[in-house]
């Protein structure tokens, strides 16, 4: 086997060039573009026979994308952050199309204020868009779901494009061991896009994406679409054993780490899951029966194994790294609605940590399995917590300082403005 | 686990560094991670760029905090605090600086808690922020530190990360790392694994509930112009321009306008550079018409500065 230390981004490009995808279009952002300069590098040492184009914006590339992917090729993309909401319209408009491909999202946080650090709040303003998610916590996953992402995407019961999420800097710009898996055999598993006929074709002229005017026929194509992707749950788990026959590697819909005998749980994506993982070991190995349950596919919602892993709990942590104004973690949101009414749901506990990359410590960890133990002693939860540290707020205290020095600067008219 | 973190300006190759000592680790066996570290990226800005390594997967991620092995590749970062080079350091954490320097100067100029070792520096460039082969030096004394990395593994890290470099480079700073590995393996010190962490103790994380505040304090706003005048980058510089104002013809607007950080002003008709702002990024120098801006080396100047 042939093991050796790549970047998440050297991950994901491998991903496209084991995959054989045949047309890239491109935008770079930070932190993705060292992506698009691989395949680039790639593309123009012919190591990789495709075409790649770069265009003019995200939002004409994801057109591109689609576009090129109804004609039947295979397609893979990248972008991150601002460059997917960019291009937002198209993801909403392309998944319509029933037109499958790869799209890697390097989450970077948004703006406003503007950071290069992770968070998720980019890939989950893309949650309802009809593309599938699946969210990656190693540079290994990365390019085994990329691999996992094709075949999801133009399954005939599928036929939804894909986003595979990894967390910059975190991910895309840390080495890790990655095994390439052997060309050959990464044909064996995902074998060229079968479009079953259904594709354009040069002088046979069709329409994508017709217009309808009424409910009635738009609310068939988007329940359809809902359908599909509800569909792809029991797709994800038959295209996931298959591939750990072949390769040896387990990516569940839903990783649970040492869950069984678990009283308490954390619930965490991406990344920063490894942490969890991590933290996990140091409580077990201080007595405290503790695990961690991290959700690969976020789109379709793996409901059922959630029920399965937490139901029975005395209560659970959901961790998220992503802030909906005015309601709080999103994923907290959604693994209440799984467990509402369930027997046997435990406590739900929310924190919403790993804003813009900002770390979450080892004791951090600890404090929150605390924390869980406390609301199960008291049958009660405690109101959703943020994570962040006096130390921290001394430090925007600072900043904040010396704003208020130049507001009453301006005002006495002594600014430089 | 080790943990290892170098310490570098952008330029001087500190992502290779770890590079080059990260695929070393994973030569002789052990599983690795390592990445760079930076922010919105700049030659001679400070950044970092970690190591970690062990016989089992690692979960860890992100920023080094307690670190085993502190590499200065650069000595004139440790009055940067942004550089923050000795952060979480304690008696077992072991710092290698590349320094003219001795060892007794920096114990008694850090009162750093744990051993120091010194990589006697190369001959002084002019630039900083381009320091020849001193990733490759770093990365072999480091490996020589840690004492469970073979002069072997060295080599074919440097094979495998520089290659592409062509086989000139690739000799070249083969012989600086093994020339740092030898004279540093030659010390007693070596580099101890950390702890793992304890969930039995720990302390508590000082959680605070944010308060709410108005828009007018809460949002990110810049009330006015000038905000980094009260931010020194002045640190920053590996060069230092300085105007020979018997050559300044006093057409006072072209430096001061080409300036990106508006680190020079006319003060009665003749520009002046303010150097606790000014970055050294020499645009200056390159656009002054009667050629009245040199750039010296900021160390040859700093020391000119202490004696008078």
């Amino acid at each position: 086997m042939n093991r050796q230390l790549l970047t998440g981004n050297g991950a994901a490009a491998w991903g496209a060039r084991l995959a054989e995808a045949d047309y890239i279009p491109a935008f770079p952002i930070t932190p993705q573009t060292e992506i698009i300069e691989t395949l680039a590098a790639w593309c123009d040492r012919d190591e990789m026979d495709a075409r790649m184009v770069t265009l003019e914006s995200e939002h004409s590339m994801i057109t591109a994308a689609a576009a090129a992917a109804a004609t039947g090729v295979r397609v893979f993309s990248a972008t991150s952050s601002q460059g997917l909401l960019y291009g937002m319209e198209m993801l909403y408009t392309v998944s319509g199309w029933r037109a499958p491909f790869v799209l890697v999202n390097v989450s970077r946080g948004l703006a406003s204020p503007i950071t290069l650090e992770p968070d998720h709040n980019d890939i989950l303003a893309a949650r309802d868009s009809g593309f599938l998610q699946i969210h990656c916590a190693t540079c290994q996953e990365v390019l085994d779901s990329t691999l996992m992402a094709y075949r999801l995407a133009e399954d005939a019961r599928v036929r939804l494009p894909v986003i595979v999420n990894l967390d910059g800097f975190y991910l895309s710009f840390t080495r890790e061991p990655v095994a390439l898996p052997e060309q050959e055999l990464v044909r064996q598993f995902l074998p060229p896009f079968d479009t079953q006929g259904q594709q354009f074709r040069a002088s046979s002229p069709e329409s994508q994406a017709v217009a309808v005017l009424g409910g009635g026929p738009y609310s068939y194509f988007r329940y359809e679409t809902h359908l599909a992707a509800q569909q792809a749950l029991t797709v994800y788990d038959e295209i996931a054993a298959e591939f750990n026959t072949l390769f040896g590697r387990e990516h569940g819909a839903l990783e649970a780490y040492r869950c069984n005998d678990a009283e308490y749980c954390f619930v965490m994506m991406g990344s920063f899951a490894t942490k969890a993982k991590a933290a996990v070991d140091r409580l077990r190995e201080a007595g405290w029966p503790v695990g961690l349950v991290r959700p690969r596919l976020l789109r379709p919602l793996p409901v059922d194994a959630l029920r399965k892993a937490l139901c029975g709990k005395r209560a659970v942590a959901v961790i998220d790294q992503n802030l909906s104004m005015g309601m709080g973690g999103v994923l907290h949101s959604e693994v209440a609605m799984a467990l509402y009414g369930q027997v046997e749901a435990p406590l739900l506990v929310s924190f919403v940590g790993g804003l813009g990359g900002r770390d979450i410590a080892a004791n951090e960890f600890y404090e929150m399995a605390k924390v869980l133990r406390e609301a199960a002693e008291q049958g009660k939860s405690p109101p959703p917590r943020l994570l962040y540290t006096q130390n921290e707020l001394r430090e925007v205290r600072k900043l904040q300082a010396i704003a208020q020095v130049e507001r009453a600067e301006l005002k006495e008219g002594k600014g430089n403005g | 686990m080790y943990r290892i973190r170098f310490h570098g300006r952008g330029g001087q190759g500190m992502k290779t560094a770890s590079r080059i000592l990260g695929s070393a680790f994973f030569i002789e066996g052990y599983e690795v991670q390592d990445a760079p570290r930076y922010g919105a990226e700049r030659r001679g800005a400070p950044i970092f760029a970690f190591v970690r390594a062990d016989k089992a997967p690692i979960n860890e991620r992100g920023i080094i905090t307690l670190p085993d092995l502190i590499i200065v590749a650069d000595d004139s970062l440790v009055p940067v605090p942004a550089a923050g080079v000795v952060a979480g350091a304690d008696a077992h954490s072991v710092l290698l600086i590349n320094s003219h320097e001795e060892v007794e100067t920096w114990s008694r100029r850090l009162n750093y808690p744990g051993p120091i070792v010194v990589l006697p520096a190369a001959e002084e460039v002019a630039d900083r922020a381009e320091m020849p082969y001193v990733g490759a030096a770093c990365a072999g004394a480091a490996a020589a530190l840690v004492g469970v990395l073979g002069e072997a593994a060295v080599i074919q890290a440097i094979e495998q990360e520089l290659g592409h470099l062509g086989a000139e480079t690739v000799a070249r700073n083969r012989e600086r790392a093994l020339h740092a590995f030898a004279a540093i393996q030659t010390q007693a010190i070596r580099v101890s694994e950390g702890e793992t962490g304890n969930a039995g103790a720990w302390q508590a994380p000082e959680w605070i509930e944010l308060p709410f505040e108005e828009a007018r304090t809460a949002a990110p706003v810049i009330h006015g112009a000038a905000t980094s005048e009260l931010s020194g980058t002045g640190l920053w510089r590996t060069m230092r321009p300085v105007i020979d104002y018997e050559r300044c013809n006093k057409c006072w607007w072209v430096c001061s306008t080409f300036c990106p950080d508006g680190a020079i002003k006319v003060e009665e008709g003749r520009p002046v550079i303010d150097y606790d702002h000014c970055k050294g990024c020499l645009v200056c120098v390159a656009q002054c018409p009667p050629h009245a801006i040199e750039a010296i080396p900021e160390h040859a100047a700093a020391a000119e500065e202490e004696k008078s």
